[in-house]
């Protein structure tokens, strides 16, 4: 079981968790012009990221509040955790 | 290649065991292939042997990163089926089935498949009535599935607990007769055998570390551990890994990859005749010819490529199948372990072309592609050496999610299987 930093809450257990899939895919503003390519990409197409990894966690069984977190898929160790909004910090990658 | 029977057994015996050779060679890589296989797992290996049996194209390799079937083929629960909702589904897993019905003799090799019947529980008015559903469903389609009352599923399964004051009460289940399981590592083995045999180069630890593509943007050749390969043609079958490995091509791809566990118990005598799954409380199981009880699990809530997964969703599991078979409370439990699966938005595989020309791949077969081995490695073998969908993957291409028309097996693909 992961220990989770929720940025408002603290450390807690995994359990009290939900994931959110990949973090920083914006919705389209305008769906209508947008093509069936970009479109399906924007639904489905994801980086699956062996390594660095950033995601949407849920704090449901706490504050009920997204954020996001960075973290190692090969490890599972979390590197950063951040607000929603804020960008993808840039730790642990070659520079 | 030297055939197995009870002659060779018996003469072999004579001569104290000494005369067995390798069951395939280990070949250093050539400078250039026809078709370069990345993935020495079952659908790998498979697609290998059909692409030299029935399309005659023999200057061939597999490329495994690993020893054979050490992927998810050799971590898998073995459960195999057909009874999946829609008519491509069904089409694509009961070609499998039908294909295991023949295996071990094709190959002559025994992969134990062993059709002892699939019972899948309901315990609530939703499962009776998706159950029934799907019998339906698999009835118009041509694959058996048959509806048993609590006290037929107790008599086909014995150990099953069907009291009606548990916490989740068996309400009945929906039984496919001709589903059973089959020897992981044999499957592996047998297909890398009968390939070899044809031609095939098997290289294991070679892992693919580039993709090299040239005028147009073809595949031109496989930069691996062992050295440059080239190669006009690649079919991709690396389950877990597939997105790192089309990442190399610069191919996107609708997948996601998480941890599914399973674990097995102490040997015992025989004491479990059937398959038993329960998508509900999320258990499944089975008795290894060992005697192992083989117990699956259920994925992590987060991608990972870690092959470990936590601790709470494998107790999860034990709780339930505590609860459906009481007589198993005070097994040991041997040893645990986790595969990288990986699943698509809408639980189908993806067999087919890539925008890449001769690049090809056969993934997003999730939590339960085993079943579906022979059947996949024979179509995906038939689209790598025709460069177009046989009837039965066409429906799977990767088109699927840009026109939406997935095939959404989420309720037969629930549980991982
Ligand atoms: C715990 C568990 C239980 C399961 N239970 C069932 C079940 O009961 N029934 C069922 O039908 N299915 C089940 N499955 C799913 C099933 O195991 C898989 O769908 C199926 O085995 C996939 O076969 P494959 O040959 O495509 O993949 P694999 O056997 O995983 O083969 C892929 C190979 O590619 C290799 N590879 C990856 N990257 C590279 C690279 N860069 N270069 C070279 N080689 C590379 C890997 O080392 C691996 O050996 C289960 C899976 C797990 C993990
Ligand atoms: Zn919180």
């Amino acid at each position: 079981m992961l220990l989770i930093a929720c940025p408002y809450c603290g450390p807690r257990p995994e359990l009290e968790f939900s994931h959110g899939g990949e973090a920083h895919i914006a919705r389209p503003e305008a769906p209508a012009d947008v093509g069936a390519d970009d479109w399906g990409a924007y639904l489905y197409l994801r980086a699956n990221a062996r390594g660095l990894h950033a995601e949407r966690w849920r704090h449901t069984h706490g504050c009920a509040r997204f954020f996001n977190a960075l973290r190692d898929t090969t490890t599972d160790k979390f590197l950063a955790t951040y607000e929603c909004g804020q960008p993808r910090p840039h730790l642990g990658e070659p520079s | 290649m030297q055939r197995f029977s009870a002659f060779q057994l018996f003469k072999q015996g004579l001569a104290g065991q000494a005369g067995w050779k390798p069951q395939w060679r280990s070949p250093e890589p050539k400078a250039s292939y026809d078709a370069v296989i990345i993935g020495g797992g079952g659908h790998g290996l498979g697609a290998a042997y059909y692409l030299a049996k029935q399309h005659g194209l023999r200057n061939i390799a597999v490329v495994e990163k690993g020893w054979l079937g050490g992927g998810n083929t050799g971590r898998n629960t073995t459960i195999i089926r057909s009874n999946y909702l829609f008519g491509e589904s069904a089409a694509l897993y009961d070609h499998a089935v039908k294909l295991w019905e023949g295996l071990s003799r094709e190959l002559n090799y025994n992969v134990m498949f062993s059709q002892r019947g699939v019972l899948t529980l309901a315990h609530n008015v939703h499962d009776v009535q998706v159950l029934g559903r799907h019998i339906h469903a698999n009835r118009a389609n041509g694959v058996d599935n048959e509806w048993l009352t609590p006290e037929e599923a107790k008599a086909f399964c014995p150990p099953l607990n069907i009291a009606a004051n548990i916490r989740y009460p068996v309400l009945g289940g929906a039984l496919q007769r001709r589903g059973g399981t089959a020897r992981h590592d044999a499957v592996a083995w047998g297909y890398a055998r009968a390939a070899d045999a044809l031609g095939v180069d098997i290289l294991e630890n070679c892992e693919v570390i580039g993709i090299r593509r040239g005028v147009g943007g073809a595949v031109e050749a496989v930069e691996t551990t062992r050295g440059l390969i080239q190669t006009r043609k690649i079919g991709v079958s690396a389950a877990g890994h597939t997105s790192v490995v089309l990442d190399l091509a610069g191919v996107r791809l609708p997948l996601e990859s998480y941890p599914l566990q399973a674990l097995v118990s102490e040997p015992v005598k025989p004491v479990f005749p059937c398959v038993v799954m329960s998508n509900t409380i999320h258990a499944y199981i089975s008795q290894s010819d060992k005697g192992e009880l083989v117990i699956g699990a259920g994925t992590d809530i987060y991608t990972s490529y870690t092959q470990r997964g936590g601790l709470h969703i494998s107790q999860h599991t034990l709780e339930a199948i505590c609860e459906l078979f009481p007589a198993f409370r005070r097994l040991k439990m041997l040893r645990n372990w986790g595969g990288i699966v990986d699943l698509t938005p809408d639980r189908s595989p993806i067999v087919g072309k890539t925008p890449v020309r001769g690049l090809y791949v056969n993934c997003g077969w999730g939590t339960g592609g085993f079943k579906a081995t022979p059947g996949a490695a024979h179509t995906f073998a038939w689209t790598i050496a025709k460069d177009e969908p046989h009837p039965i993957n066409a429906p799977f291409t990767l088109e699927r999610f840009r026109e939406g028309r997935l095939i959404d097996e989420a309720a037969a693909a629930a549980v991982a299987h």
